[in-house]
């Protein structure tokens, strides 16, 4: 199903990483792997880029980094958890949970629709929790696309 | 309350949608009722205009420029950047009623444009053409003045450096090419043939950028390319601003069409860059250069024609007509007609300096003078017809008249509209009548009394702009002394209300 946003291998859980380069790094190396952008260092530098505009920390010791790339070819979702925190700029103190957001350059509005339903899930603290306690990648997986699909 | 809101960011994929779930769900918890409108890379849906007139304020949580900010004119707003909006969204909305509390106990001079029944109740045929015709407008109206102000400063200079009144024809006739060629910083001819050339150029894409928003405001971002190509293949067929409103509409209408077509998933992706810029093009292209141009070209002839024809009474009653609309319902869509006559004549290539074109743009400016100063006269020679808001008002009306700002004189008219707009309407189509008569010339499309120094005949311009002041303020007078209460018990019940 390549209309799914999120596979069990687009989780990292409990990420050793120290720096937030570090995390958006592994995190667009697996979207690589799984076929979902062409370069994973191409897509990685963009994000950084829109890291440096502003940085994407949120409320909940949240990062979302995101970007809208050429490189992309799936619209998609990479999420790892990071026990040690990494420093997104989050009001409230390192980011242990990190979004990657890819979106095509020039994507469907379908695709692109799920995207908005994720961002707005994002603000939900019932759906935050419960991706928080997600016991592995195949559960977090799981409760994302539940949640971008109803 | 109720709130309106855009959030909009530099991606448009995630904040966007963050700030509208978090503003939304905030102002549900505190009950507020928060529509959003999210600019975002979907494109967006726009809100409905009901939604607007029925809100108490706006909250712009927009990093990007907000997408036809007009809309949202004269409600009371907060800007606070789409971050803020995701991270505290609660001291967002308190900031938004803390400003529609302030605004509420401000005087209404700060909010002029605030008058009530001034805004459309839904999205008629009428007003969504209106509203199409107005984006360009008010995207072609920078270049206008622009272009217009360094032609006549470029005439101006000209004069001095030729010595005479020769030297507007001078200056036209050089050879520009070789003042570039070798730009002497002391020479004043050189300059004026510079900044003559610099304003001619910005002049150049009045028609296009006409054309260019109007599809841009009808299809979107694919409405831009046909728009401004067909704007171009206007200019080229010599169909002028006509030609640029029928491409405008046209390319709009086409470009929508293309973008709605359902096409396979792989042509999909390169509709936007590739499909519908092309094929819009074509057909936008074909329809001015071979079918539409030539018979546009010859009503624009006629109707420049027409203009420099007139003279004596005729004249006389184009300037009475246009001040009359002018003055009729200051800012709405009446006065927007007669604005946008004058301003369009501006973009006619090639004018005299004493072209009948330059005189609409006087007529149609003083015209739009009067109301606000008008009123704004009455309240210092009768006060106590006025009641205390009308005659704090009134000190704001000097400034806004001056400025050629007619929405200044609204105030007044939403308090007692036929009396005001009876006067205002007969004394704009004294000035408009007046200026016409005495030959007055303008090539800025805007400014008030600030552009006084760009104006042909500046002692004609002072002599209309008083007279209907004169007899405006008579009027209002003369009719509000007719009324039964007296405007003092009146002022102190308001005052305590």
């Amino acid at each position: 199903m390549t209309n799914q946003l999120i596979t069990a291998d687009l989780v990292a859980i409990d990420l050793a990483a120290t720096t937030k380069d570090d995390v958006i790094e592994v995190l667009a190396e697996r979207l690589a792997a799984a076929g979902r952008v062409t370069d994973g260092e191409t897509f990685a530098a963009d994000v950084r880029a829109r890291e440096a505009q502003t940085p994407t920390g949120l409320p909940g010791q949240v990062g979302l980094p995101h970007a809208k790339s050429d490189a992309v070819l799936t619209p998609s979702l990479a999420v790892a958890t990071v026990p040690g925190g990494v420093d997104f700029s989050c009001p409230d103190g390192p980011a242990t949970l990190v979004f990657l957001i890819a979106a095509p350059a020039m994507g469907d509005n379908v695709h692109l629709q799920i995207l908005a339903k994720l961002a707005r899930k994002l603000m939900s603290a019932e759906f935050m929790e419960s991706v928080r306690g997600a016991a592995d990648a195949e559960t977090l997986a799981a409760i994302v696309t539940e949640a971008v699909s109803a | 309350m109720r709130f309106v809101a855009v959030t909009s960011c530099p991606t448009g994929i995630a904040h966007t949608y963050m700030a509208a779930e978090a503003l939304e769900q905030t102002g549900k918890a505190q009950g507020h009722e928060v529509t959003v409108e999210t600019q975002g890379s979907i494109g967006s849906e726009p809100l409905d205009p009901a939604t607007i007139a029925a809100a108490d304020g706006v909250i712009f949580a927009a990093d990007l420029e907000v997408k036809e900010r007009e809309r949202f004119a004269g409600l009371p707003s907060v800007d606070v950047g789409v971050k803020r909006a995701v991270h505290e969204p609660a001291v967002v909305l308190a900031e938004a009623v803390a400003a529609v509390e302030a605004a509420a106990s401000a005087p209404a001079a700060e909010r002029p444009v605030a008058a009530p029944a001034a805004r459309p109740q839904s999205a008629s045929g009428a007003t969504k053409v209106r509203q199409w015709l107005m984006t360009g407008v008010s995207h072609m109206i920078p270049f206008v003045a622009a272009g217009g102000i360094l032609i006549a400063l470029s005439f101006m200079l000209a004069q001095v450096a030729w010595g005479g009144a020769e030297g507007a024809v001078e200056v036209t006739s050089a050879d520009a090419s070789a003042v570039f060629a070798s730009f002497d910083p002391l020479s004043l001819q050189h300059w004026a043939v510079v900044l003559n050339a610099t304003g001619g150029l910005a002049f150049g894409f009045l028609v296009p950028v006409l054309s260019g928003y109007i599809a841009y405001a009808i299809a979107d971002r694919p409405g831009l390319v046909p728009g401004f190509v067909g704007g171009a293949a206007a200019g080229l067929v010599g169909a002028g601003f006509l030609g640029g409103l029928v491409t405008g509409f046209a390319a709009g209408f086409v470009a929508l069409w293309i973008s709605r077509w359902k096409v396979a998933k792989g042509v999909r992706g390169i509709m936007p860059v590739v499909v519908i810029p092309l094929l819009s093009s074509l057909v936008i292209g074909v329809l001015m250069l071979v079918v539409l141009g030539r018979p546009i070209a010859a009503a624009m002839d006629g109707l420049t024609s027409w203009l420099g024809g007139l003279q004596g009474a005729s004249i006389l009653l184009l300037g009475a007509l246009l001040g009359a609309m002018m003055g009729f319902d200051l800012g709405g869509p009446v006065n927007k007609v007669a604005y946008t006559f004058g301003v369009t004549g501006l973009a006619t290539v090639g004018l005299a300096p004493d072209a009948p074109q330059y005189k609409v743009m006087a007529a149609v400016m003083l015209a739009g003078m009067v109301a606000p100063l008008a009123l704004a006269l009455a309240t210092v020679v009768r006060p106590r017809l006025f009641t205390e808001v009308e005659r704090e008002n009134g000190k704001a009306a000097w400034l806004l008249g001056a400025s050629f700002i007619s929405e200044g004189a609204i105030p007044f008219a939403a308090a007692d509209p036929w009396r005001v707009i009876v006067a205002s309407t007969v004394g704009s189509a004294v000035t408009g009548a007046v200026s016409m008569g005495m030959g007055v010339t303008l090539v800025a499309p805007h400014g008030g009394v600030w552009v006084l120094p760009l104006v042909g005949n500046a002692f004609g311009f002072v002599v209309a702009v008083l007279a209907g002041v004169v007899v405006a303020c008579a009027l209002v007078v003369l009719l509000k002394q007719t009324r039964k209460v007296p405007a003092a018990a009146a002022a102190v019940a308001g005052a305590e209300a």
